[in-house]
C-alpha cells in the first residue's frame, strides 16, 4: 500500500467499527478527496458519515467541535495544511481546552488531518509545515507519520483517543518514499518495508518514536519526509548515524531520544519547517537540558529557511542533501 | 494647471465611520426607532418555506401590547402559572445579578456581567425549549441555567472559584459548564459556540436523536467568522439549530451599527443564507417564547435552522471593568422605548388578574433572601482571593486526557517550587 491507500484503509477499518466516527471535509464525499485519501468511503458507509463540507475552515473544526461534544468522533480534513489558519481559533481557543475548562464535562475527541510539506511545487499556499504551531499549544496532539504502516497505525491510535489531534500527511511521500534528490526518479512504496501495510485492524501508539536506522556515531532526529531524505544522505555520507523518526510530535518520546544522543554524543534535527522558533528550537533546547554533558559537539538544526516557500525556487528552500551533508559534515568534525 | 487624472472632475472619496445617536450629556429621544404594534406580525406555518416570510426579518414580532395585553397571532396563550414561573425566574436573574455584582464590587470575585433589561432572552427562550435540548450560550444566558433548575450555590461556586467549583477554579467568573443541565462550556471567544451548536445539531440529526440546539451570541459578534460559517453549515444541513442574536444595541462601548446596523437588521442575516429569520421584541418574554417555540417546532420537524433577532437593551455596563457613562447617554436605559422586560410581564399578569403589586413585592423579597442564603452557603467553600481552594495539583489536570511526561515534571516543578516558597497555601493540599 501506498500512504494513501493506507490512510483510506485505516479510515474504513474505524469508520466500520465504531458508527460514531464520521469523516468530512472539503471534496471528500463522492470524489474522494484531492488526493484520493477518502476514495471510496461515502459509497461503502453512506452520505451521512463522509460529506463534503462548505469552504470555511473554521467551521469544519468548530462543526467538529459540537460533534464530538455530542459523542462522535469526527475525522475532519483540511485540505491543505496551509488552510488550518482560519480554523485556529476554534483549534486552540476550543478543541484544545474544551477538557480542560470544563474539567471533563465536555470532550472534543477530533483527528484532523491534513496533508502538509513541500517538494510538490505548490508554491506558497501548498507547502507550509505548520506543525510547531500546533506543538506549542496545549491540550492538542500532534502527529506525524514517515511509512504508510505508521500512517495507518498512527491514524487509529489518534482516531481512538479521546484528545484533539492534528494528523499531519506528508504529501510528498503520499506515494514513495522520497530521497531528497529532486531530480532522480522517485521508489515506490511497494519496494520499501514500510509499505507492507496489513488490512485489518492495528495501532502504532502515540508518543512512541520508531528508531529508523540506529547507529553509533550521530543521532539524527526528524520526522516526516525527512526521515528518508536522512537516511539517503546518511546512506551516502558512510556515517553511522541514529535516525529517530519521532511519529508524534507532541506527546514526544523524549526517553529514546535520551538514550539515543547520550549514547552518540551528537545530536542533528531536521525538519522542513521555517527555522526560527520552529519544533527544532525546542528539541534542540530539550537535548541541551538533558545531554549536554554528553554532547561532543554543538546541536545542529537543518531546517526550512524562514521566508514562504517560493515556488519556483522551492529546491532552494527544501532541506536537502545538500544542506543536511554540510551539517553532517560539521557536526562529525569534532 | 489642467489635472492628468482621468477622474478630475470627481470629489475625492470619503470614508463612513458609524456614530451612536447619543453620547454622555446627550438628551435621548428613541422616537425614531420603528417599532410595530403588538400583535401585527404574521405567523406563518412552521412548515412554510423560509423565502415565503422574509418581511419578518424586517418588522417585529411583539405579542404584549401598551394595554398590557397579549395580543395577535403569536401569542402563545400560556397559563397563567407559567407566565408566573417566567416572571418568578426573569426577577431571581435579576436579584442573582444584583447580588453577583456586589459581590464583585466587595472584592469576593474578579469579574461579573449582568444581564439587566435583557432578562427575557433567556428565560422566554428556556421556557419554550425542551429541558435537554443543547443550549451554547454566551455570556448573558444564566437565565436558561436558573430556569433549568441549576442550583445557585453551584453558580456562585463557580463564580468564586471555591473549593465547590466543579471547574477547578479554571474559567473565569460566569463561564459556566453545566452538562446536567445540558448547558455547553461558555468560551470567551466570541461566537465561538455558533458552527459548534451547528456540529451538535448535526450530530443529533445524524443518529436519529430528537433534541435539538440552541446558540447566542451578541449582535456585535456577529461579524465574527464562526457566525457565518455557522449559518453556511446549518443551512446547507438543514441542522435543528437555533441562532440567537441578542442584539442589546452595544457591544461594550462600540454600538451596534459596527456590526452594520445602520444598513440593515441582524435577522436579516438568515434570508442570505435562505433560512428563517425572525425579528422579536426581546424585552416581550411572550414574544420571545412563541418565537423559540416556533424555530423549535422547526427544527423539530426537520425544516431547519432559525436565526431569532432580540431586539433588547442592555440597561447596565458590559461587564464589572466597564463604565457606560463614558460612552453613553445615562438617560438611555430608562428612555429606551420597549420598556423592562420584567415590569412589562409582571404588568400583563396583573391585568389578567393573575398577580399583584403585593405579591410581586413579597417575591422579591423572598427571592433576595433566597439568593442571599445561597450566597452565604456557597461563601462557605470559599471566595476567590482567600487562598488556594482546590488542590494545587489539579492545575495540570485535563489538559489532556492522560498526563505525559513534560507535563508531569511541570506539575513535580511546581510541587517543589510550592514546598520552597513558604506561602500560607503552599501547605494546603
Amino acid at each position: 500500500m501506498n500512504m494513501i491507500q493506507a490512510i483510506n484503509s485505516a479510515l474504513d477499518v474505524m469508520m466500520a467499527r465504531d458508527p460514531d466516527v464520521i469523516v468530512m471535509g472539503e471534496d471528500v464525499g463522492y470524489f474522494g478527496g484531492v488526493f484520493r485519501a477518502t476514495a471510496g468511503l461515502q459509497a461503502k458507509h453512506g452520505k451521512t458519515r463522509v460529506f463534503d463540507t462548505p469552504i470555511t475552515e473554521c467551521g469544519i473544526v468548530g462543526v467538529a467541535v459540537g460533534m464530538g461534544a455530542y459523542g462522535l468522533r469526527p475525522v475532519p480534513e483540511i485540505q491543505f495544511a496551509d488552510y488550518i489558519y482560519p480554523a485556529l481559533d476554534q483549534l486552540v481557543s476550543e478543541a484544545a481546552r474544551l477538557r480542560y475548562r470544563s474539567a471533563g464535562e465536555f470532550i472534543a475527541p477530533m483527528t484532523i488531518r491534513s496533508p502538509y510539506g513541500g517538494g510538490i511545487f505548490g508554491g506558497q499556499t501548498h507547502s507550509q509545515s505548520p506543525e510547531g504551531i500546533f506543538t506549542h499549544v496545549s491540550g492538542v496532539k500532534t502527529v506525524i507519520p514517515a511509512t504508510p504502516y505508521d500512517a495507518k497505525g498512527l491514524l487509529i491510535a489518534a482516531i481512538e483517543d479521546n484528545d484533539p489531534t492534528i494528523f499531519f500527511e506528508p504529501k510528498r511521500i503520499y506515494n514513495g518514499p522520497f530521497n531528497g534528490h529532486w531530480d532522480r526518479p522517485a521508489e515506490n512504496w511497494s519496494k520499501h518495508p514500510g509499505g507492507e501495510v496489513p488490512e485489518g485492524y492495528y495501532k502504532v501508539p502515540l508518543g512512541k518514536a520508531n528508531i529508523a536506522r540506529s547507529g553509533e556515531a550521530l543521532t539524527i532526529i526528524c520526522y516526516g519526509t525527512m526521515v528518508h531524505v536522512c537516511q539517503k544522505v546518511v546512506e551516502e555520507a558512510g556515517v553511522d548515524a541514529e535516525i529517530i523518526d519521532l511519529r508524534t510530535l507532541v506527546p514526544l518520546d523524549i526517553d529514546t531520544i535520551e538514550e539515543s544522543v547520550k549514547k552518540t554524543g551528537r545530536c542533528m534535527i531536521v525538519h522542513e519547517a521555517t527555522r526560527t522558533s520552529g519544533f527544532g528550537a525546542e528539541l534542540s533546547a530539550l537535548v541541551q537540558e538533558r545531554c549536554f554533558y554528553h554532547l561532543e559537539a554543538p546541536i545542529e538544526r537543518v531546517t526550512g529557511f524562514d521566508t514562504p516557500y517560493p515556488h519556483s525556487l522551492e529546491w532552494a528552500y527544501f532541506p536537502g542533501p545538500v544542506r543536511i551533508g554540510q551539517a553532517l559534515k560539521k557536526i562529525m568534525k569534532d | 494647471m489642467a489635472s492628468e487624472s482621468p477622474r478630475a472632475n470627481l470629489k475625492p472619496l470619503s470614508l463612513h465611520v458609524p456614530e451612536p445617536k447619543f453620547r454622555p450629556g446627550d438628551a435621548v429621544d428613541f422616537t425614531a426607532v420603528d417599532i410595530p404594534a403588538a400583535g401585527a406580525a404574521r405567523r406563518p406555518d412552521t412548515a412554510d418555506e423560509a423565502k415565503e416570510f422574509i418581511d419578518l426579518a424586517y418588522s417585529m414580532v411583539r405579542v404584549l401590547d401598551e394595554n398590557n395585553r397579549a395580543v395577535g397571532p403569536w401569542d402563545p396563550k400560556l397559563t397563567p402559572d407559567t407566565l408566573r414561573k417566567m416572571l418568578r425566574n426573569m426577577a431571581l436573574v435579576r436579584a442573582f445579578d444584583e447580588r453577583m455584582f456586589r459581590a464583585q464590587r466587595q472584592g469576593k470575585t474578579s469579574f461579573y456581567m449582568k444581564s439587566l433589561g435583557e432578562e427575557a432572552v433567556s428565560i422566554g427562550a428556556a421556557a419554550a425549549l425542551a429541558a435537554d435540548d443543547m443550549v451554547f450560550p454566551s455570556y448573558r444566558q444564566q437565565g436558561v441555567l436558573i430556569s433549568r433548575g441549576c442550583p445557585l450555590e453551584d453558580m456562585m461556586n463557580q463564580i468564586y472559584s471555591n473549593s465547590g467549583d466543579k471547574l477547578q477554579g479554571k474559567q473565569l467568573p460566569i463561564m459556566y459548564s453545566e452538562r446536567r443541565y445540558s448547558f455547553f462550556s461558555i468560551s470567551g471567544n466570541l461566537t465561538t459556540q455558533y458552527p459548534q451548536a451547528v456540529g451538535w445539531a448535526m450530530a443529533s440529526a445524524s443518529k436519529g436523536d430528537t433534541r435539538i440546539a440552541a446558540t447566542w451570541c451578541g449582535e456585535g459578534s456577529t461579524a465574527e467568522g464562526d457566525f457565518h460559517s455557522a449559518l453556511t453549515f446549518a443551512t446547507v444541513y438543514r441542522a435543528p439549530v437555533i441562532f440567537n442574536v441578542v442584539n442589546n444595541q452595544w457591544a461594550i462601548s462600540s454600538f451596534s451599527g459596527f456590526a452594520g446596523a445602520e444598513a440593515t437588521t441582524f435577522a436579516a442575516r438568515a434570508v442570505g443564507y435562505g433560512i428563517a429569520g425572525l425579528r422579536v421584541d426581546g424585552n416581550d418574554a411572550l414574544a420571545v417564547y412563541a418565537a423559540t417555540e416556533w424555530a423549535a417546532e422547526r427544527a423539530r420537524t426537520n425544516q431547519g435552522p432559525t436565526l431569532i433577532e432580540h431586539f433588547t437593551y442592555r440597561a447596565e455596563g458590559h461587564s464589572t471593568s466597564d463604565d457606560p457613562s463614558q460612552y453613553r447617554s445615562a438617560g438611555e436605559p430608562t428612555a429606551w422605548p420597549l420598556g423592562d422586560p420584567v415590569m412589562r410581564l409582571k404588568n400583563h399578569l396583573i391585568a389578567l388578574g393573575e398577580w399583584d403589586e403585593e405579591r410581586h413585592a413579597a417575591q422579591d423579597l423572598e427571592l433576595a433572601e433566597m439568593v442571599k442564603a445561597a450566597q452565604k452557603e456557597a461563601e462557605k467553600n470559599g471566595i476567590l482571593g482567600h487562598g488556594l481552594h482546590q488542590p494545587l495539583d489539579t492545575l495540570f489536570d485535563g489538559v489532556f486526557e492522560e498526563m505525559p511526561w513534560h507535563l508531569r515534571e511541570q506539575q513535580a516543578q511546581m510541587m517543589a517550587e510550592e514546598e520552597a516558597s513558604g506561602r500560607p497555601w503552599a501547605r494546603k493540599k
